[in-house]
């Protein structure tokens, strides 16, 4: 993925991936109650992400994301298992959630459930191997053209 | 009586053969031979001690497999008795000849090891009671048979023998195991002579037919008869060891002994009479006429063993006491007299290098010995009426009992009763022929020097050793018959009768004896035919000239191949779409036969929602596209077509109020579209090239008929409810449960979690799967 030169793409970049960073994380937690959750907050990021790689090209978002999303996804896989065997120490059977009000500083009374965990890994996942996928092509097919540039 | 001593006698010679490759490795100091001979012999004295006229059956049992019934069920009567005798004794002559047949440098331990399997599996045969363990000895006899004629496995004919004997026994084996299925399924019991006490049940029962045909083919691949003989010639690429044991005296008789076990059971049917006596008696006449013409010495006697077991076979066919009888007594003598002549066809093989009956002759000189065995052996074989020739009694006990057949009626059966004595008589004929042929061929006429490799020269002693044993049997039975009657054949013969039977065993029946008159019309019609033999031999180019059982067996084995090698590549082309094809259509066929078949088509209005305008305005949309798509000449507008099929689905999740389906369909389907033109976009640029209207029309057909499939399918489930969703327990408990207000997450996470869990595991390897095959290609170059 080559640095684009828009100068439109790359000032609107800036607003857009914001908001639409900010957007997956409401789809994230909003999954419970409205509609949303892990999946499609996962892609929503990825699609922020994607639309930075687009614009500002591979090395310079590498650098400012330093994340592997392959060690990423796996951290999700983790998680989310991780989050099914926590209620089998409380004696409940695989994958069981309890949920409870909580008070918590700065926001208050809040609905806290385990389910968001697994929510979590899922999103992780969702977001690890959506990059995986589409940085592993495009990165394919760029390496593929420089070489044919070479000869 | 109990005796707990009978497993191991059938087991000793399996339990020796794990140990024979260790002493296999001292071959050169001592022959394997010699260190395993005791075993058959120590065999041989056991069972010599049943022997007497006081004999009683004995049994022992063993749990095998109990919740099936099966047991190893050894139980000795007076036919096992019998067999058992022959085989341990002449696989202790057999063992002891072969030490000096095969030189040290065979492989020996392997020699011995499938020679004492199959002498294992044998006495197993013949002495169970159980008729899945006896089928389970029969088929390692077929087994171990095939290892010991493709002992030479470097020549091509002995592979060859091996896989015709193989496929022939082993299909008789399988039919077998139908008619055994069959017999326990009809009786409900496992044991032999609990199916013997039922047999009025078998004979009326509805699968009496199947189980008389499975048991009779596989009696007939086993003995060789008619038309299955073919694979006994074959067969004589073995050692002649093996030919002298198995295709001679023990194996072959296998098909016989089930005959005769089985015969109490089917003794009263019309039918097992009519088809036994045609195929012994077709057999008997088929292979002593096909026996004269053979060049090999152990072609003829391959034949003549043929013929003989025919004749065998049709007298356990006639039925009557005194045939029953005869054909016992004729099992024992076939196997002295035929197991001498095999061994001496091997010393003359050994010692002249040749088995080629035109290049022999005039050996008497160099092998008297051999010669005196060969004459009794011969001359037994053919039934001169000689008084120390065994072969002769039971030659004119078959002329007897084939001309006192009666008890059944039908005019079929009288005119066969006419017909029966006359080939008897024809067959015999030939059998004096190559008698004669066999002896006079061999060890008379002139001596062709330049012909053989070898000087000739008499065998070593003790080579001799066992054909003059059983030369001895030969006379023995023929001086004192009867010293064997009482002890021996009269308790095989009550049991394959099932009744008594009482005979004495004549030599002499007088001038005007029938059955005699036969033998000497035999005898007179042999020497002139022999003395003309050079004068008719031609009439083998006419009958059977170019038809032949082998070619009907090679052609069967070549088409076999040839038409599931075609049929494999004609459906196996390598084509996808041809795949496809048989797929879809495979699930069209089914599943609208079975709605068919089961009227299930299920079609009503009344629980439909209203249709409003914007859904039918989305879903024409939708349509068009599909169809647009299908038309669609460029591959990329094709995909973006495609793309508005999905949009339309996620409007279509919005009017159904999903919007979690909506808002994931929205997203993935950009991905995939986004995907699909990056994919799309390095392919290298194909052109369909089938284009024709076969095709098109195929395509066409199948994925409509798949379209109205599915839909039908669709209709007929919304209408064929058979119980309330379980959606109204979701939406009644998704918060006191789940602890949210919306369902669809709250199932996805929570009422459902494991489901979500390994679908994200599997997007995960599909990731895996994409690096893995971008990232880490061996040929960067390859496209």
């Amino acid at each position: 993925m080559k640095q684009s030169n828009d100068l439109i793409l790359r000032t609107t970049t800036q607003i857009i991936a914001f908001m639409l960073l900010g957007f997956s994380v409401y789809l994230f937690f909003a999954g419970h109650n409205a509609p949303g959750g892990g999946f499609i907050g996962g892609l929503m990021t990825s699609a922020a992400i994607i639309l930075m790689y687009m614009t500002y090209g591979f090395e310079k978002i590498e650098k400012i994301i330093p994340i592997n999303f392959r060690t990423l996804t796996v951290t999700g896989l983790l998680i989310a298992v991780l989050a099914g065997m926590g209620s089998m120490l409380f004696g409940a059977s695989f994958l069981s959630h309890a949920d409870g009000y909580y008070h918590l500083p700065l926001i208050g009374e809040k609905h806290l459930a385990t389910a968001l965990i697994f929510d979590l890994g899922v999103y992780l996942v969702v977001v690890g191997i959506t990059l995986t996928i589409i940085l592993s092509i495009a990165t394919d097919s760029e390496d593929e053209s420089n070489q044919n540039v070479g000869v | 009586m109990e005796y707990i001593h009978m497993v191991y006698a059938v087991f000793a010679p399996l339990i020796f053969a794990i140990i024979i490759p260790f002493l296999s490795r001292i071959k050169h100091k001592v022959h394997t031979g010699w260190l395993i001979l005791p075993v058959p012999l120590l065999i041989f004295i056991y069972f010599l001690q049943f022997v007497g006229s006081d004999f009683e059956t004995a049994r022992q049992t063993i749990d095998w497999i109990p919740s099936l019934n099966i047991a190893l069920d050894f139980y000795l009567d007076g036919l096992s008795l019998l067999f058992a005798l022959l085989i341990s004794g002449i696989g202790t002559l057999v063992v002891l000849y072969s030490i000096y047949y095969l030189n040290k440098e065979e492989q020996l331990g392997h020699f011995y090891t499938y020679l004492y399997i199959f002498m294992s599996s044998m006495l197993g045969v013949v002495l169970s009671d159980n008729v899945f363990v006896l089928y389970t000895f029969w088929e390692f006899t077929s087994l171990s048979s095939f290892l010991l004629i493709g002992y030479w496995h470097y020549r091509e004919k002995s592979r060859y023998g091996a896989l015709k004997s193989m496929l022939i026994t082993v299909l008789g084996g399988f039919s077998l195991l139908g008619g055994v299925i069959l017999l326990t399924i009809e009786t409900g019991t496992t044991s032999i002579r609990g199916m013997i006490e039922q047999a009025d049940l078998i004979v009326n029962s509805d699968y009496f037919l199947f189980i008389l045909i499975f048991l009779l083919l596989g009696a007939f691949t086993k003995s060789a008869q008619f038309p299955f003989h073919i694979w006994l010639p074959d067969a004589m690429e073995a050692p002649t060891p093996v030919s002298a044991y198995l295709h001679s005296a023990t194996m072959v008789k296998a098909g016989i002994y089930l005959m005769a076990r089985f015969s109490p059971i089917f003794s009263e049917v019309p039918l097992f009479f009519i088809i036994l006596s045609i195929f012994g008696l077709v057999t008997l006449a088929w292979a002593s006429y096909m026996a004269v013409r053979q060049t090999d010495l152990k072609g003829i006697l391959a034949f003549s063993t043929i013929s003989q077991l025919g004749m065998i076979m049709a007298m356990l066919g006639f039925g009557t006491s005194y045939a029953v009888f005869a054909a016992v007594f004729h099992i024992l003598n076939h196997a002295t007299f035929k197991g001498s002549l095999f061994m001496v066809a091997g010393i003359v093989d050994h010692e002249t290098g040749s088995r080629d009956i035109r290049k022999l002759g005039g050996l008497m000189t160099f092998m008297p010995i051999s010669a005196t065995l060969a004459i009794f052996g011969t001359f037994s074989m053919a039934g001169v009426p000689l008084p120390f020739l065994n072969g002769f009694y039971s030659k004119e006990m078959f002329f007897e009992s084939a001309l006192d057949l009666g008890g059944y009626s039908g005019s079929f059966i009288e005119s066969l009763i006419t017909v029966i004595p006359i080939i008897a008589v024809v067959g015999s004929i030939f059998t004096f022929v190559y008698s004669m042929y066999l002896f006079f061929g061999t060890f008379r006429g002139e001596y062709k020097e330049s012909e053989l490799p070898k000087k000739p020269h008499e065998a070593p002693f003790m080579m001799l050793v066992p054909p003059m044993l059983l030369v001895i049997g030969v006379m023995v039975i023929g001086l004192f018959p009867n010293m064997f009657n009482q002890a021996l054949i009269t308790h095989s013969a009550d049991a394959v009768y099932g009744d008594e039977v009482a005979k004495d065993i004549k030599f002499w029946h007088g001038w005007d004896s029938p059955a005699f008159q036969m033998s000497l019309i035999v005898v007179a019609a042999g020497i002139l035919l022999y003395l003309t033999k050079n004068k008719w031999h031609h009439i083998y180019r006419v009958i059977p000239g170019r038809f032949n059982f082998n070619r009907v067996y090679d052609w069967m084995v070549e088409k076999i191949e040839s038409v599931s090698n075609r049929i494999t590549t004609a459906y196996m082309t390598g084509s996808l779409r041809l795949y496809m094809i048989l797929i879809l259509t495979a699930i069209i066929t089914i599943t609208a036969g079975a709605i068919l078949i089961s009227d299930g088509f299920n079609f009503e209005v009344q629980d439909l929602a209203p249709i409003t305008a914007p859904e039918v305005i989305v879903a024409s949309i939708m349509a068009i596209a599909a169809i647009g798509t299908t038309v669609a000449r460029n591959r990329i507008a094709a995909i973006l077509i495609l793309g508005v099929v999905g949009y339309g689905l996620a409007i279509l999740f919005v009017m159904y109020s999903a919007p979690d389906l909506a808002l994931t369909q929205l997203i993935i389907e950009t991905v995939t579209v986004v995907l699909f033109l990056l994919c799309f976009y390095h392919l290298p640029n194909l052109t369909t090239n089938n284009n024709s209207i076969v095709h098109k029309g195929t395509n066409v057909l199948v994925s409509i008929g798949y379209g109205v499939l599915m839909l039908v399918i669709g209709v007929t489930a919304y209408n064929s409810r058979f119980a309330d969703t379980i959606s109204n327990f979701f939406m009644e408990n998704t918060y006191e449960l789940g602890g949210g207000h919306n369902a669809v997450n709250v199932i996805l996470v929570d009422f459902r979690g494991i489901d979500t869990l390994f679908e994200v595991a599997v997007l995960f390897g599909a990731a895996l799967g994409i690096f893995a095959m971008i990232k880490l290609r061996q040929d960067k170059g390859a496209k």
